[in-house]
């Protein structure tokens, strides 16, 4: 990038006011992992072709690899890092880590923020509406199941109600 | 090991614990090869051949090195020396030297400033190439001899032929009441890891490298540096780190990882390379494109008499463990129903497309594919019911096979009953609507490989525990975790043990500098051979402190037990002490506390050349149903929901072995129905589609519904009875799938993806009178040379070629 300008925005991120420096061509990808040294955010194929690189702008699920990092000026960033605060983990991050639906972990962080705005608009959703939500986002470990089951027992807990997996889910059918 | 039999109230065994690192990699906090940055570090770009089949005339650097920000710009020349992963096939070169063999073999690389600026550079790089003609395809490299792809292997274009034979074959196919003859294709496809590999590699000012990678095999990257690098392996480190999917594709030593450790070592700077998704197409090493012809001789109950398999393997480029994958299509066909007499062809072809290897299953998948279709075949001949069939015919436990396999725990038959009770089969089977149908096929896979990929007499796995006085316990492994939670399973079988939390123990792996050597994330061998080697470790250690406190207490050793962080007299529990107060009694005794245990596979009994590949530990089995509703008029295949049963000895954590049955299933679905890696002979062998999108692979909206039968009867040979799930549970969902297609509608689809191209193909076919089915015709002819002859067990063998007789034409 020699000698070439570097843009300067100001934005929400994870809560916090930030502001940062980069080249102006760069994702929103590149910036969150180059110039915040945020790399809970993967990316798969930055092509937009994955899901493995949401991250929610102002709410809402985007492909950070296909946002210019100029597009987050004055507007809110949420990525895996924000997820949990000094009081713990967020309840989508207790289910994926508890059930086993983060294997390599690789695309569990475009996951968690895909699900939590689900679970934003819809506190209970059914297993065909958790799919639709998530089938933009590729997994290769898990086959979704145990992604589908820690979305149900986190929307579950979220409402208040006490729920643990069903047994098959763990141990098998008998 | 001790620990195997007469354990019943285990405390972390068979727990659904969570992983030791899920909460990191549910926050972001897990560091992947491409989160780790260093001061001053430099980035790569490896520019890549546009040409299949080319002759490099030359290379001019000189507008790349002149662009600012670049600081070093190497070629074939600067590392000269060749590599592979197996000793037969040291045929790669970490940038191209004089040929390139496929579109996406590295040529040169640049270290840069930045990624753009090395991006930029790399375009400036002009190299001449003379253009050779293109070997595409099996057939052609079979009948093109020149020019050739390698200057070596057993002929022409021929890699690498084999041909075995166990028993009197024709005596086997004249006791057979009926004898079938079938062709098949499984289409090659790849790993598609979500994580993109990269590396990091960092020579420093004492003249050590240290390189942080994506792999698999971390000791097999060390050895390989230090080959290519000319480095004293003392003086190199290499740190997998966490694997964002492996599946097989991350386990050959890489020509990127040996590039970034060269950069470094010009322009002593940190140098990093990632590749792109494109790139990682090109790394390839999946799944061998396997044509195969079967004969089965069967009596009338569906006893096998005989079986002859033919496999032919498309390598692509290298050899990677493509000498490996060939033996292994022609291994494991004999560990699920007994196979008295055997042979098997094999042959891999060197084709200008990017390498295959070992992926998910490796090499067993495809003749699996096969030999279950053609058993749903021989039962509808003999109008028996393929589930009793296979059911009747099942190899016995502690038994060894026609070509010297030794079978511990079988479990298969459990696996056949829950999956055929489950999913209803014998109301569904051959009586489901038109457009439904169900189909059964089974499988095998082992534990672990019986033999190192170099020779040598040194354990295959090794753990060394270090316990600290305040109760904390390391535990160290070369071992890497690729999501399978290889890293919580060292730490739950230390757990149990040693009565402690499994949460209290620090999990190390993969470090050469740090860890005793384990050979790798590969052949679904960690849990079996870490496993031992922790609990041999974790046994010796629990030793030294039941000496410390039995002495302090006054009690025999053999009435202490340790659960709950403590260490206490059977027969009276309150008399006890902490487990931290066992170690400060045991450290003030025997001074700093550290043991170290390993695992090397028992010896197997075959000892013909090629008696190496197929052997295990143990072997795990799977029993599968798929249910399909199949529509006539798209040939669109959806699979609603799959049943499978698999035998894992014991389960360490259920949970986790859920998980990977499920991931399991669903990467057979993708194989079954879409994934494939293919190219356009006629435009220069390019990838057809070398991206996510158009890669086809299962979303959430293709994904079935799974149904999941656990097995255990714990293996002898396992930890804690324990045996592997990370490839098995894949193996029958092609076959269960092929075989519920023809269910529904009719027709038989021999190979795979079953795309809705081929179902109406087929459909057209039976339409008109023709044959029902979709799938190869024939295989070439080949002159396989003489078998090497091998009796079986039954006929009295002792595992060792027979004599040669002198063949006069």
């Amino acid at each position: 990038m020699n000698g070439k300008q570097k843009a300067h925005i100001e934005f929400t991120l994870n809560g916090e006011r930030a502001e940062v420096a980069f080249a102006p061509h760069k994702t929103l990808l590149e910036v969150l992992r180059e110039d915040l040294s945020l790399t809970g955010t993967k990316h798969g194929c930055e092509l937009g072709e994955c899901g493995t690189c949401a991250v929610l702008l102002d709410g809402r699920s985007v492909l950070s690899c296909l946002v210019l990092g100029l597009d987050a000026e004055g507007r809110s960033v949420q990525t895996v890092e924000g997820l949990a605060d000094a009081a713990g983990l967020h309840p989508l991050q207790e289910t994926f880590a508890d059930t086993g639906a983060a294997q390599c972990g690789y695309c569990t962080p475009g996951f968690l923020l895909v699900a939590k705005e689900l679970l934003a608009h819809n506190d209970n959703p059914s297993r065909e509406e958790i799919k639709e939500a998530l089938s933009g986002n590729l997994c290769r470990c898990t086959g979704y199941i145990k992604i589908y089951e820690a979305v149900e027992l986190a929307a579950a807990r979220m409402r208040g109600e006490e729920m643990e997996l069903p047994r098959e889910a763990v141990y098998g059918l008998e | 090991m001790s620990q195997n039999s007469d354990h019943k109230n285990f405390k972390v065994v068979g727990k659904p614990f969570r992983k030791v690192d899920a909460r990191a990699k549910c926050t972001g906090q897990t560091l992947f090869a491409d989160d780790i940055t260093l001061p001053r570090m430099l980035y790569c770009k490896i520019l890549r051949s546009p040409e299949p089949h080319a002759l490099i005339k030359s290379i001019d650097v000189s507008k790349a090195l002149a662009v600012p920000g670049v600081y070093a710009v190497i070629t074939g020349k600067d590392l000269p020396i060749p590599y592979g992963i197996l000793p037969v096939s040291q045929d790669e070169h970490a940038l191209c030297v004089d040929k390139v063999r496929f579109i996406g073999d590295p040529v040169a690389a640049v270290a840069a400033i930045d990624e753009d600026t090395a991006f930029d550079a790399m375009n400036l790089i002009e190299v001449e190439y003379e253009r050779l003609q293109t070997i595409t395809s099996i057939e052609e490299a079979i009948m093109v001899d020149e020019p050739r792809v390698h200057d070596y292997g057993d002929a022409g274009n021929v890699h690498k032929k084999v041909h075995l034979e166990f028993g009197d074959l024709e005596e086997g196919f004249a006791a057979a009441d009926h004898v079938r003859e079938d062709v098949f294709f499984y289409e090659g496809n790849t790993h598609l890891p979500m994580e993109q590999h990269a590396a990091l590699a960092h020579f420093d000012a004492d003249d050590k490298l240290t390189l942080w990678s994506s792999t698999q095999t971390p000791h097999y990257v060390h050895r390989a540096l230090a080959k290519t690098l000319e480095l004293p392996a003392a003086h190199v480190r290499v740190i997998a780190t966490p694997n964002g999917g492996g599946f097989g594709g991350k386990s050959d030593p890489f020509n990127h990882e040996i590039v970034v450790a060269k950069l470094s070592m010009i322009t002593r700077r940190p140098v990093k390379v990632t590749l792109t998704r494109e790139e990682v197409f090109y790394c390839h090493r999946g799944r061998h494109p396997v044509l195969m012809k079967i004969k089965t001789g069967v009596q009338r109950d569906g006893a096998i008499t005989a079986m002859d398999f033919e496999t032919f393997l498309d390598g692509g480029a290298y050899g990677s463990y493509g000498v490996a994958s060939t033996f292994y299509t022609g291994a494991l066909q004999t560990v699920t129903y007994e196979v008295p007499r055997y042979r098997f062809k094999g042959l891999r072809a060197f084709t200008n497309k990017p390498p295959c290897g070992p992926k998910r299953g490796h090499g067993t998948p495809q003749p699996r594919f096969g030999l279950e279709i053609q058993l749903d075949k021989i039962a509808e001949d003999l109008k028996l019911d393929p589930a009793e069939m296979r059911l009747k015919h099942l190899v016995k436990p502690e038994s060894v096979t026609a070509n010297y396999l030794r079978i511990g725990s079988m479990g298969l038959g459990k696996c056949i009953e829950k999956v055929v009770e489950g999913s209803g089969w014998k109301r569904k089977f051959r009586k489901l609507p038109a457009g439904k149908g169900v189909g059964l096929a089974c499988s095998s896979y082992i534990c672990g490989a019986g033999l190192p990929i170099y020779w040598n007499n040194m354990p295959h796995s090794g753990v060394q525990l270090g316990l600290d006085r305040q109760g904390g316990v390391r535990v160290q492994c070369g071992s890497i975790d690729i999501g399978q939670g290889s890293d919580s399973v060292l730490a739950y079988v230390v757990a149990e043990v040693l009565g402690i939390d499994p949460f209290d123990i620090r999990v190390l792996t993969a470090d050469t500098d740090l860890t005793p050597v384990d050979l790798g994330s590969y052949s679904s061998r960690v849990t079996l051979m870490t496993g031992n080697a922790a609990i041999q470790a974790a046994e010796r250690a629990r030793e030294l402190l039941s000496k410390a406190v039995a002495e302090k207490l006054s009690l025999p050793e053999e009435n202490l037990a340790f659960a709950e962080r403590r260490v206490f007299d059977v027969e009276n529990p309150e008399v006890g002490v902490s487990f931290a107060e066992a170690v400060v009694l045991a450290e003030s005794r025997f001074g700093t506390i550290g043991t170290v245990g390993s695992y090397t596979p028992p010896r197997s009994p075959g000892r013909f050349k090629g008696a190496g590949v197929g052997p295990s530990p143990a072997y795990s089995y799977s029993a599968c149903v798929a249910e399909v509703d199949v529509d006539p008029v798209t040939g669109f295949v959806m699979v609603e929901r799959v049943w499978i049963g698999h035998d894992i000895g014991r389960s360490i954590n259920p949970m986790l072995v859920m998980g990977q049955v499920e991931g399991g299933v669903y990467m057979g679905l993708g194989e079954a129905l879409m994934e494939e890696m293919i190219y356009r002979a006629n435009r220069n062998v390019v990838h057809k589609f070398p991206s996510l999108l158009e890669y086809k692979s299962p979303t959430t909206l293709e994904m079935c519904d799974v149904k999941t039968y656990l097995v255990e009867d714990a293996d002898p040979n396992g930890p804690f009875g324990a045996k592997e799930v990370g490839q098995g549970p894949l193996l029958p969902v092609m076959p269960a799938i092929a075989n519920a297609v023809y269910d529904a509608v009719g027709v038989r689809i021999d190979e795979v993806p079953i795309t809705p191209e081929k179902v109406l193909a087929a459909l057209r076919a039976k339409a008109q009178g023709k044959d029902a089915r979709y799938g190869p015709k024939g295989v070439p002819a080949v002159d396989w040379q003489e078998p090497l002859k091998v009796l079986t067990p039954a006929e009295g063998g002792d595992g060792r070629e027979m004599p040669r007789v002198a063949v006069h034409s």
